[in-house]
């Protein structure tokens, strides 16, 4: 019988004050963590010529929204939202597919056994560790060749397949659920695509919510494959405006920058706070990572 | 079963429906329509596979031997060509150095940052919740162009940094002029984000049992020896886990140096990662031929590295915990 360390401990004393140690190391560490974060955010809000004068501090000495109201009108006669909404069309309709794709592949590795399916399975686990660069240049010629530069098609197509982790993420949840329900469902009349429609699909969407969001972060955080496919800046996504239009040499508007950038990842942040639950549940579950 | 037969006419469910009223069918049969519902499942992805893995990765490999570009359209065989070109190409062996220096201190340093916070944070106390959000958060930002940027305006002449070191009184400098500086803003952004690994641990350390520590306590063993013990063997295979995918994250990096260089690499092609080098041959000079060469010396290396942790892992990943962890 072992009484928990918290019940035994004393309200005064050398824990208490191990515990006030404890916290000002963890916050001021924490401090220092998310202190660039921080000042990208004061940065926007403070005027131009404060931003690096006054580089430090992140409270601005005159608060100002001229900033958004710049950047939101865009760079190169292009206004913001353009880019805004090309980067939603990517990470959303990216998503859908990468996300549905992946669920019924992982029904078919997880539940179906059919001729080859070991082979298949290997084949997709071994992609998990492939370095996109040994594709990304054939499958840029294929594009070229097929005149779908400059258009969505080549961000879009390589999802239809899904991907690799979120396969795995499903393959595992699916893995939990027991077959019995598969069975009675058969014997209620299912066929297979029924089985996974109506048995595993509800059961699964923990797991494919939190598949949707990793898909949803790498597609908006998506920049090597918008920077070689998109060369009209009307269809820039938000990364590509961004690296375009902060060149060091060119930019005379920091704090537009700064605002941008803040606004470029507002959809993550607000994604990380509302589905928080989801996403610690994928990264110890098939250890997802946000990069 | 009325129902169920009409969905049936409209796709691939027909195949699994077995009306009663008709004769049962064969195992051939069966077999058969067991392999059409699998491959019918798989299809999406057996097609993705195959045109934007398999068929590229297999292009790569005969382009390494061309000198294709696809500007000019131009493409002759060139036999090793490409590979002799890279051994005496001076930017080549930078980047390869550049390369290993950023994953060879990036990685190890984020994991034991990792392991550190998630050992530091793996308790009850109040806050705690908010903590590891607040070390995970650079995680899911780290990677974009918007981080970069403000990392290279942080790390700028006027930026903060200095800012905050000339407050200091100490010497002010240019990170990112400075070739023995600027490579370690970029391996110093890699490690700003090891939030994914700290809760790959964590959940980790939650698995292990409190009886052990006690056990351990109770026999004498101090701190230091309990961590040399007990937690690092039982977490041996999320460190595996962690050091082979940040490694293929480490070798394949690409926006924070892009952006941190301007693309370029610059200066002095101290920040010229072999990912970065690869898309200024393919992308900006279009030598596809010399870029799929790089390509397949890349997924080599890779392979080797990967194959190497995994050669060694017998020795020193413990999988015991499985069978003895108690629920």
């Amino acid at each position: 019988m072992i009484v928990p360390r918290s019940l035994a401990k004393p309200t005064f004393g050398p824990a208490a004050i191990r515990t006030g140690v404890y916290h000002v190391a963890v916050i001021a560490f924490a401090f220092v963590m998310l202190y660039p974060l921080l000042w990208m955010v004061a940065s926007s809000f403070k005027v131009s010529d404060e931003i690096f004068s006054n580089v430090t501090s992140l409270i601005p000495h005159r608060f100002t929204l001229d900033n958004y109201v710049q950047g939101w009108a865009g760079f190169g006669g292009i206004p913001f939202v353009t880019f805004f909404r090309n980067s939603l069309i990517y990470s959303v309709a990216g998503t859908l597919l990468a996300v549905s794709a992946s669920a019924l592949t992982a029904y078919g590795f997880a539940r179906l056994n059919f001729a080859g399916r070991r082979f298949w399975f290997v084949m997709m686990l071994m992609t998990l560790m492939l370095p996109i660069q040994v594709t990304v240049i054939p499958e840029y010629i294929l594009f070229s060749k097929l005149g779908l530069l400059n258009t969505f098609w080549p961000l879009l197509l390589p999802r239809i397949g899904g991907q690799a982790f979120f396969i795995f993420l499903l393959m595992q949840f699916i893995r939990g659920i027991p077959r019995e329900l598969d069975d009675a469902a058969a014997i209620d009349g299912c066929g297979q695509f029924g089985i996974f429609w109506r048995i595993i699909v509800p059961l699964i969407s923990p797991a494919v919510m939190t598949a949707a969001i990793f898909s949803f972060y790498f597609t908006w955080g998506d920049f090597l494959h918008p920077l070689i496919y998109l060369n009209d800046p009307r269809l820039y996504t938000i990364s590509v405006a961004l690296r375009t239009y902060s060149d060091p040499a060119g930019v005379s508007n920091w704090g537009a920058i700064f605002a941008m950038a803040s606004l470029a990842l507002l959809p993550v942040f607000a994604v990380f706070i509302f589905f928080q639950r989801y996403l610690v549940e994928g990264i110890s579950t098939a250890g997802l990572s946000g990069r | 079963m009325a129902r169920v037969t009409e969905v049936g006419a409209s796709g691939e469910i027909a195949l699994e429906v077995r009306p009663r009223a008709r004769s049962v069918p064969t195992a051939r049969q069966r077999a058969w329509r067991r392999n059409l519902t699998g491959y019918l499942f798989i299809a999406p992805w057996l097609f993705a596979f195959l045109s934007f893995t398999a068929i590229p990765i297999s292009a790569s490999a005969f382009l390494a031997f061309t000198n294709y570009n696809v500007l000019s359209s131009s493409l002759n065989w060139i036999a090793f060509d490409n590979f002799s070109t890279m051994y005496q190409d001076q930017r080549f062996w930078r980047a390869v150095r550049a390369t290993f220096l950023y994953a060879f201190t990036a990685v190890p340093l984020k994991l034991i940052f990792a392991l550190g916070l998630a050992m530091l944070l793996n308790n009850a106390r109040r806050g705690v919740y908010a903590y590891r959000a607040a070390y995970y958060a650079p995680s899911i930002v780290g990677a974009s162009v918007a981080v970069a940027v403000v990392w290279r305006e942080m790390f700028g002449k006027q930026g903060p940094i200095n800012g905050v070191l000339g407050a200091l009184g100490l010497p002010v400098t240019a990170w990112l002029g400075d070739p023995a500086t600027a490579i370690w803003t970029v391996i110093l952004l890699a490690v700003w984000e090891f939030g994914s690994p700290m809760l790959i641990f964590l959940a980790g350390l939650r698995q292990i049992p409190q009886e052990f520590y006690e056990a351990a306590a109770i026999d004498g063993a101090g701190v230091w020896r309990r961590f040399r013990s007990i937690t690092l063997p039982l977490l041996t295979p999320l460190i595996f886990f962690n050091l082979v995918l940040q490694m293929i994250f480490g070798f394949t990096v690409f926006t924070a140096p892009f952006i941190i260089s301007g693309g370029s690499g610059a200066p002095l092609d101290s920040v010229l990662l072999y990912s970065l080098y690869l898309y200024q041959k393919g992308f900006r000079d279009f030598q596809m031929g010399y870029a799929a060469a790089m390509a397949w010396v890349l997924l080599l290396v890779v392979a080797c590295f990967t194959a190497l942790i995994f050669r060694s892992s017998s020795s020193w990943v413990h999988y015991e915990a499985d069978t003895e962890a108690r629920q």
